[in-house]
């Protein structure tokens, strides 16, 4: 018998344990729950760790008011379906509160907002430490992050002064008020999600699989029309045939052309596929360092 | 790409390895093109490090420590500030890299990066040889327990790809690296620019006939790096649903450290000193024959017996030390230096403790392994023998048998900082 385990065993294994480890370590922690591969993801592997309990905690979604409907229909199926706890923060609450301000003009997006929904949401719930599927290979800033992610009473990421994080030892320890983002995933590729999937045959939001769909194009980003998206005159609605990467809220995720209809065919386009994933996403095109100014404010 | 690819995929072993390297030495060109040739790299990550190129003022040539520099004031300043993670895979294996800066903080980024890796690749400019710089990054990788090393002899191009010049400086490192711990030494003559011998063997080499750079990462034996004889498994979480259908599962979430386990085997808990068998090793996929590290799993036992976070679940035959006195090496990360007789929280495995630093006893120049007993000035970036008291027993093994169960961190208990990576010697 060989003693080695395949590398997505290892990756899966690791997972756990960091989930393990946050349940062990904090007091109130939280999974944040997007419907998105990634978090449906994360939230498997919280079920695996905790089999045949519950999960101790409740998934949070911040809810920009502007998703894909299959998103949300998809969460509230899974919620019902296992019975676990939901907690919605609302980016609508925090722009009626006159905590968030609304972004105007065509590229205007709730994006950033989220920001202040989620340390609200923290900070109401008293979560003291909040997991995500936030991996390392999707963003230059995000390959940099540790798995314990050490956030100040303001929620801000100070890049340059991380603790170091050595072997599999992690130091949840905190002050008052503090709080932590955790990364079970951090070391997955977008291969290794997809594969994951495929070989535990995980069920997924409709809108990753190749469907007809009505969109149009602004700079060279094919968006999804919907009651919230502002065209220009000149942007021209028509039926394409697409699936979606990642999933963000409608303002600022692009699909793809695509007729990959199943996992099969969607791993053999990302195996092919020349650009990142994030690159569908307007948010990060902001500038050079978007994810990262985002993050040192407290997002994901 | 074909349907051989996902199963392929499926039984794809994991690498992790860190590269060192001092500045200038072509670490980044050798990362930019492993992760470039292996077709890691995105068309609009490459774009957009081919416009940040051009205005940072590079002229000509890609700035490849670009794709790396994740952060806004690495790019600004040119710099690699903190350890980046960067993933690529072959057909045959899939690799983490721990890219570790060459300058600032080097110890303590080096120390974290080595802390989980494999392998170690390390650069020698082929104009200056062995320097201070490659004998610290040797003495890191054998103090962290790495098993292989890969001394990349680099620039051989400005060399005019000369075979003395290499065999010099092999046997120069060969003298060094006689004195340190590491099991699996190699050595390859390689132009990162150019890709020689980096995935393509060069054809301006032909003299060397050992393997290319990208075929040692994909063949190098991992299998026996991981402990696979002292059974030992710390308990994170005590999994009890209390539903009507598991109403009295009781079962202890944890990653195996070292060892395999099986069902029926004895074990004793540890610190109670309870003895008891295996009765079932669970997960959600269902019963689990054997375990091993490093594997998640659940562990049930035959007897109904006081079990919790912290504790040890170990093979009665073969134990480890249980004491409140420890030797450790250790690599302090703080900027506040150590304190004699200080008090700092402990984190080993999944237990907590809290220690007294009783001796120190020497600090290492790490440039050439002298033992300096006359300074105890033990600051950011050092490392130091020291001693330390527990407030409990810990449950440990040498370092070097176990990287799992022989590693500690120390914790500022007013800033709650990891101050210093501990290793029990």
């Amino acid at each position: 018998m060989k003693y080695n385990l395949t590398h997505l065993k290892e990756l899966e294994s690791e997972a756990i344990y960091i989930i393990r480890e946050v349940v062990a370590q904090f007091e109130n922690p939280a999974l944040l729950f997007s419907g998105g591969k990634d978090s449906i993801l994360c939230y498997h592997l919280a079920k695996k760790a905790f089999y045949p309990g519950k999960i101790p905690f409740p998934l949070v979604h911040v809810d920009t008011g502007h998703n894909f409907p299959e998103t949300i229909q998809f969460r509230d199926q899974l919620v019902e379906k296992d019975g676990v706890e939901l907690i919605v923060g609302s980016v609508q609450k925090s722009i009626d509160e006159g905590k968030a301000i609304e972004e105007t003009g065509f590229n205007a997006s709730r994006n950033g907002l989220q920001t202040v929904t989620l340390l609200d949401t923290i900070e109401e719930h008293k979560f003291d430490a909040c997991m995500g599927g936030a991996r390392r290979d999707e963003e230059k800033a995000r390959a940099k992050e540790r798995f314990f992610s050490h956030r100040d009473e303001f929620g801000q990421w100070d890049p340059k002064n991380q603790r170091p994080e050595v072997w599999n030892i992690f130091n949840g320890m905190k002050n008052m008020g503090e709080n932590f983002r955790v990364f079970p995933i951090s070391n997955w590729t977008e291969m290794d999600v997809w594969q994951y999937i495929l070989a535990e045959n995980l069920e997924l939001p409709s809108i990753y699989f190749s469907h007809e769909r009505e969109v149009f194009l602004r700079d060279g980003v094919i968006y999804s029309d919907g009651e919230f998206m502002n065209k220009k005159p000149e942007e021209k609605v028509e039926k394409r045939t697409v699936r979606f990467r990642t999933i963000g809220d409608m303002s600022c995720t692009g699909a793809v052309e695509s007729p990959a209809d199943d996992l099969e065919k969607i791993i053999e386009e990302v195996a092919a596929t020349r650009t990142t994933e994030r690159g569908t996403r307007a948010d990060d095109k902001r500038s050079e360092a978007a994810m990262e100014d985002r993050k040192k404010q407290g997002y994901f | 790409m074909s349907e051989n690819t996902t199963a392929g995929y499926l039984d794809m072993e994991l690498l992790r390895f860190t590269t060192a390297g001092s500045v200038d030495d072509g670490k980044s060109t050798l990362i930019g093109r492993l992760l470039y040739d292996s077709k890691a790299i995105f068309q609009d990550q490459l774009e957009a490090v081919e416009k940040a190129s051009k205005r940072i003022g590079g002229e000509g040539e890609v700035n490849l420590a670009l794709l790396t520099d994740g952060l806004r004031s690495e790019r600004e300043q040119g710099i690699t500030i903190d350890v980046a993670y960067r993933y690529f895979a072959t057909p045959k294996r899939k690799f983490i890299i721990a890219d570790t800066p060459g300058h600032i903080q080097y110890t303590r980024n080096m120390v974290t990066g080595a802390s989980t890796a494999n392998l170690a690749i390390i650069l020698v400019d082929a104009r200056h040889g062995l320097v201070e710089q490659t004998s610290r990054h040797s003495f890191i990788a054998s103090l962290l327990g790495i098993k292989h090393v890969v001394y990349c002899i680099n620039k051989m191009d400005l060399v005019d790809y000369c075979r003395e010049r290499y065999e010099e400086i092999k046997s120069e490192i060969e003298d060094f690296a006689s004195k340190l711990d590491i099991s699996d030494v190699r050595y390859i003559p390689i132009s990162a620019l150019f890709g020689d011998n980096v995935v393509d063997r060069s054809k301006k080499m032909d003299w060397y006939e050992g393997a290319t750079l990208l075929y040692t990462l994909e063949t190098v034996h991992i299998g026996s790096d991981e402990n696979l004889v002292d059974g030992r498994f710390p308990v994170q979480n005590v999994i009890r649903p209390q539903t009507t259908e598991f109403h009295d599962y009781r079962g202890y979430g944890g990653r195996v450290a070292g060892g395999v386990l099986k069902k029926g085997d004895e074990v004793t808990v540890l610190p109670s000193g309870f003895t008891s068998k295996i009765a079932k090793i669970d997960s959600f996929n269902g019963e689990i024959s054997e375990a091993f590290p490093p594997m998640s799993c659940t562990i049930m036992l035959e007897d109904d017996i006081d079990v919790s976070r912290g504790d040890m679940i170990v093979r009665t035959n073969n134990q480890p030390s249980v004491s409140q006195d420890h030797e450790l090496m250790v690599c302090w990360m703080s900027q506040r230096p150590i304190q004699l007789n200080g008090k700092y929280a402990v984190k080993h495995t999944s237990r907590d403790a809290r220690c007294i630093v009783k001796e120190i006893r020497y600090k290492v120049d790490i440039n050439n392994l002298h033992k300096l007993e006359d300074d105890k000035a033990i600051q950011m970036n050092d490392i130091a023998r020291i001693t330390i008291r527990t407030t409990v027993p810990l449950f440990t093994d040498r370092y070097q048998r176990n990287r799992n169960t022989g590693s500690l961190i120390l914790i500022d208990e007013a800033t709650n900082e990891t101050v210093g990576a501990g290793m029990i010697i």
